[in-house]
């Protein structure tokens, strides 16, 4: 028997989830007053789920590492949020966005937990409106739609290239009320070290006051784990800074499954790496790709400035290989053929290791029909020009002045140059339908978990996932377990177990200060980053893998033999709040190579070298993978695998094609 | 390399909110102009740990300019020289070779020093959390397009709610007011119909806590919208003081 | 209710209300003290001056006015010297460098400054004009008061001329910043009439101070006599 139950209800695919909403068993209001939920992260999904649950009644208590919870990183999400409205009456639906996600993930995802995605997708852009998110709209007053990679429907709901900002800003909105009315305790600059199970179940967490350097004790019914992704591991990302994998790593090391791991998402189009003083990269909204043409030279080599290359002399090289969907194919497939280009020696720029996003072609279309809008008759060159950019601008304005910011280049003028770069993991604890993970009480949202994206995330489903799980599936599947805890008083954090596992967490900072090594954290991080991005990124192979386990291995033990941690733990201390997050990334790290060794498909965003079509395509394999990959921690750095088999009722599993 | 600057830093240290802070003078070199502010920041902490000191704290999280969590006075303006920039996009090809650079923490009593360069913003959440939202429960919405909103309305309210947060507002204005940021919250809503149902209390909660926090009032100098990364506007502040107005004559 | 409106004056904005509001009020005054000391160009060797001077001395409304004025220019005064208090109080720690000139001007930040400075002059204004024209009502020689002359004696001294001067080149920067402001304030504030405001400031500014500044300097050069 497995270990792992998904709890997907029965029935037909269409009505699992409503008829399972009105059979989960429920917690009458003053029981709810003494059930305490702890939610770690104040991102999408930490910010929807803390404010519903404290709307419904619950005790809850909030956790970021951000001096506030409006700076969570959803916030840099920049072009938009899916939602089958089908305002746009271009055949969109349910199923049709149910479809494109289950494809656009390589299927890889669990089709009831899609299609439950899918149908509080259009819950979501209410909610965002009623509480006052500016979406962009059209001249007549209703919400307006753009496309996004990998569909052909215009189902993106969006403000201007600042989605993320405006979708955080409103959950974070209703957090602030529900703080303001008392019911959510707010504990901004803490960061949480360790869970706390008792009997089985999660009961609490250990979280360090980053001001005091304080370790606390704090109690809660539930744990829910909002804590993002782990890009991160790569160093270069487009990840915050502070973004890590803490939380979800000492979840699993105290019992939660870790799903998919290897699964990461690397998004095409991101300004290149300019210098090794880099720090992270910044992306270009996937949105750009509507209006911008991707390009390489023809010639091999080929030194000259972009302006002065004619159109016969460019290879726009996705609507060459996939002409139905041009610049608008999924993800992994764009960054591939972007590496494939600059590999076989068409990359332009001084590195050679980016590619052209043109928007010439854009800016000369929207030209001619502004000139009619405006009723200007035989508009000149440059009139039609200005016209032209006035349009691009209201549409990525944010945009194109980050770049220009960036790079000191004008990307009306000239074409951008982008490359490839982590932005997303869809690997995360791996939940059941519930979303809660292999340990009870305890429950992973958001990135933070593996559950809806499969092998790749298509754009604008980020923000849809996060919101979906904070405030419309979790608020109703807490009641499965937090029914049958009514009877549960607040158990004190003086309990043994509490203790440990602040000894624990103790123990491990005192630790690191007593290293007193050569090396600053930042010089670890770095060479992690290179390890994991030349081995287990874009493409990986059985060798490349082998090697990069044993060399994590060893920067490890360098690590903790050689780190410098300076300052004291009763302090105000950045670097060992990096210290510990690079300690577990490192961890991690090695479960991403054994997990990408083990999965010797291509799918997704996982791209075996071994397993690939004659033309270069990825080549997926079925019979063997057609699996969630949930790894069970052992201690000592072992790993147990534990398969949770796919199966599609809805959908027949095809090889992807976008061309 | 070519184009690479050397250039000294007085830094702002300040072991936390019960000491006294003072300029700590810092020489770096070999900086790349394609360098951020604060990747700048990085080589010179790592040159303190390497020698053994504590490197400089400082706030920051996106680096590409939308959380707000960075805050760095340089030279004399928050955000440093460049308009609409954050100090994370800020780079460093705005300086030139030799220049010393002054950097300091966001100065107002409402913002206390933590540690060095890092302040303590919760006062911006504490005003929020008094109205700084429209109160609907998850389950309660109605169909999306149901009420048209014309689309100077959607974008005014847009453009207002692009505020990130990140006090150089306050750290600019010679009173320590944090008019444009409440201002800003305030219009977005007033300017949404969902927003209307509660504008009135909203404004007058707003106003007393943003008073109750211990920022200063506003002079008009108009320096926190030519400061801000956001571009967000001295209209907000106007249309927040005839809310408030309007506010107080009708209850 | 009673209790709210109490809360509405000490508030950020309500203070800033009583601001707007006071400076708008001295600004009409300045309109209506402007155009009466006009009919000294007249020429006419104080004619008309007098006749302007003695209706405003004598005229009912205007006395209380006058009482208005007072309390109005008091409160201005007054509230602007609890907010700037509490303005200062807001920024315990000064900045060791701070390039104001970068964001806004120096007269917009120096209101406080501007103020005193028109208040000190206000007292030697006052005290060279009105208090004798007081003491003359109080007295009931109010009919012979003659204020033109006064008026020609005082700006012969050249003291005083340069005080005035400077007084009046205090008024314009003050009201360059205030004019404008006290529209912000009241929340008068439309991208369609805000270049209007704006012009309208900068003339008001600058014509209103010239024709005060321009009544010393013609005397003292012997221009009107």
């Amino acid at each position: 028997m497995s270990k792992l139950d998904s709890k997907i209800p029965e029935g037909a695919l269409e009505q699992k989830w409503e008829k399972y909403k009105s059979s989960i068993p429920l917690v009458n209001p003053a029981n709810k007053r003494s059930l305490e939920v702890i939610v770690v992260g104040s991102g999408l999904a930490g910010a929807s789920a803390a404010s519903s649950l404290a709307e419904m009644g619950y005790k809850v208590k909030v956790f970021c590492f951000q001096d506030s919870p409006r700076r969570a990183h959803s916030i840099a999400a920049q072009g938009g949020i899916n939602a089958a409205k089908n305002y746009q009456n271009d055949g969109d639906s349910t199923y049709r966005l149910f479809y494109d996600t289950i494809k656009g993930g390589d299927y890889r995802s669990r089709e009831a937990n899609v299609y439950r995605l899918a149908s509080v997708s259009t819950n979501i852009i209410d909610q965002c409106v009623a509480s006052g998110v500016p979406l962009a709209r059209e001249y007549g007053g209703m919400l307006s739609n753009r496309s996004f990679g990998g569909t052909q429907v215009q189902r993106t709901f969006y403000a201007a290239g600042q989605t993320g900002q405006q979708l955080l800003l409103g959950a974070y909105s209703a957090l602030l009320r529900q703080v303001g009315l008392g019911t959510v305790e707010m504990c901004a600059r803490h960061e949480m070290l360790d869970v706390v199970n008792i009997d089985g179940k999660c009961r609490g967490i250990i979280a360090r006051d980053l001001i005091s350097g304080k370790l606390e004790r704090h109690f809660g019914h539930a744990v829910l784990l909002c804590s993002g992704g782990y890009g991160n591991v790569f160093y270069l990302s487009t990840n915050a800074m502070g973004s890590n994998v803490t939380a979800a790593w000492k979840a699993h090391k105290r019992g939660a499954f870790f799903g998919n791991p290897c699964f990461t998402q690397i998004h095409p189009t991101c300004i290149p790496v300019s210098g090794d003083h880099q720090s992270k990269l910044t992306l270009m909204s996937e949105s750009l790709r509507n209006d911008g043409r991707i390009w390489v030279p023809k010639k091999h080599g080929d030194t000259r400035k972009a302006n002065e290359i004619i159109e016969e002399e460019r290879d726009y090289y996705l609507e060459r290989r996939y002409p139905a969907f041009g610049n608008l194919v999924p993800r992994d497939v764009a960054s591939r053929a972007a590496k494939e280009r600059c590999d076989a020696g068409f990359g332009v720029g001084t590195s050679k290791m980016a590619v052209y996003l043109d928007f010439k072609a854009a800016i000369e279309r929207y030209g001619h029909t502004q000139a009619v809008k405006l009723g200007v008759q035989n508009p000149s060159a440059t009139e039609l020009k200005e016209f032209g950019k006035q349009v691009v601008e209201e549409k990525y304005g944010n945009l194109f002045a980050m770049y220009e910011q960036i790079t000191g280049e004008n990307p009306y003028e000239l074409p951008m140059r982008i490359y490839p770069a982590v932005h997303y993991t869809m690997g995360g604890l791996w939940v059941d339908y519930n979303l809660m993970t292999t340990v009870p009480g305890l429950y992973a949202l958001g990135e933070a978990n593996f559950s809806d994206h499969g092998a790749n995330r298509l754009g604008a489903s980020a923000l849809m996932q996060g919101l979906a799980d904070g405030y419309f599936v979790i608020p109703y599947t807490i009641g499965a377990y937090l029914s049958k805890e009514i009877s549960v008083k607040a158990i004190s954090t003086d309990h043994e177990a509490f203790v440990a596992a602040e000894k624990n967490a103790q123990e491990i900072i005192d630790k690191l200060f007593a290293i007193k090594g050569t090396k600053s954290v930042d010089y670890f991080h770095k060479r992690l980053g290179k390890i994991m991005w030349d081995k287990c990124g874009m493409a990986r192979s059985e060798k490349g893998l082998k090697e990069a386990i044993a060399d994590i291995r060893a920067l490890r033990d360098e690590f903790w033999k050689d780190v410098r941690v300076p300052g004291t733990a009763n302090d105000f201390n950045p670097e060992l709040e990096k210290a510990g997050r690079v300690a577990d990334f490192i961890e991690l790290g090695e479960l991403m190579c054994i997990d990408a060794l083990n999965r010797t498909e291509s799918c997704g965003g996982h791209f075996r070298e071994e397993s690939q079509t004659e033309e270069g395509e990825a080549l997926r394999k079925d019979d063997e993978f057609a699996y969630v990959a949930a790894w069970e921690n052992n201690g000592d750095h072992t790993y147990e695998l534990h398969k949770e088999e796919l199966k599609f009722e809805a959908i027949k599993i095809a090889q992807r094609s976008y061309k | 390399m070519s184009g690479h600057m050397n250039l000294t830093l007085k830094v702002w240290r300040q072991k936390s909110d019960k000491e006294n802070g003072k300029l700590v003078t810092y020489p770096v070199q070999n900086i790349s102009p394609d360098m951020s502010f604060l990747e700048m920041f990085d080589v010179l902490n790592e040159q303190l740990i390497t020698k053994g000191e504590q490197p400089i704290a400082f706030d920051h999280d996106c680096r590409e300019g939308i959380c707000g969590m960075c805050s760095m006075y340089i030279n004399g303006r928050p955000h440093g020289p460049k308009r609409g920039v954050t100090t994370c996009q800020l780079h460093m090809r705005s300086f030139k070779d030799g220049d010393t650079i002054v950097v300091e923490p966001w100065r107002a009593a409402a913002f206390p020093v933590i540690k060095d360069l890092t302040v303590n913003r919760s006062a911006f959440d504490r005003v929020i959390a008094k109205g700084g939202f429209i109160s609907v429960n998850v389950g309660n919405a109605q169909d999306a397009n149901n009420i048209p909103i014309p689309k100077p309305d959607a974008d005014a309210a847009f453009q207002a709610a692009a505020c990130i947060g990140c006090g150089a507002c306050v750290a600019t204005c010679k009173n320590s007011s944090a008019m444009l940021f409440v201002s800003a919250k305030i219009s977005q809503l007033a300017l949404l119909p969902q927003g209307r149902v509660e504008a009135t209390a909203r404004v007058k909660n707003m106003v007393a806590q943003m008073d109750e926090e211990g920022f200063g009032n506003c002079t008009n100098t108009g320096a926190c919208e030519v400061e801000c990364p956001k571009g967000i506007s001295l209209e907000n502040i106007a249309r927040m003081n005839r809310e408030f107005f309007v506010a107080n004559i009708k209850s | 209710m009673s209790n709210t409106s109490g809360k509405f004056i000490q508030s950020s904005l309500g203070k800033k209300l009583l601001m707007g509001l006071t400076g708008l009020f001295l600004i009409s005054f300045l309109i209506v003290h402007c155009l009466l000391n006009s009919f000294i160009f007249l020429n006419d060797g104080g004619v008309m001056f007098n006749e302007g001077a003695q209706f405003m001395a004598n005229n009912p409304i205007i006395r209380i006015m006058e009482i208005v004025l007072f309390f109005g220019l008091i409160a201005h005064a007054v509230q602007a010297l609890v907010l700037t208090l509490q303005n200062n109080k807001a920024r315990p720690i000064k900045y060791a460098v701070n390039n104001g000139n970068a964001n806004s001007k120096w007269y917009s930040r120096s209101m406080g400054i501007l103020g005193s400075l028109l208040l000190l002059f206000l007292v030697v204004h006052l005290s060279h004009f009105w208090i004798d024209t007081k003491a003359a009502q109080f007295n009931g020689t109010i009919a012979e008061h003659n204020t033109y002359l006064e008026m020609i004696e005082v700006f012969h001294n050249p003291i005083n001329v340069a005080v005035y001067l400077l007084g009046v080149i205090a008024l314009a920067y003050h009201l360059l910043h205030g004019f404008p402001s006290a529209f912000q304030t009241m929340g008068w504030n439309h991208p369609k009439y805000n270049g209007l405001i704006k012009k309208t400031g900068i003339l008001f500014s600058i014509v209103v101070p010239m024709i005060f500044a321009a009544m010393p300097v013609a005397i003292f050069l012997g221009w009107i006599k």
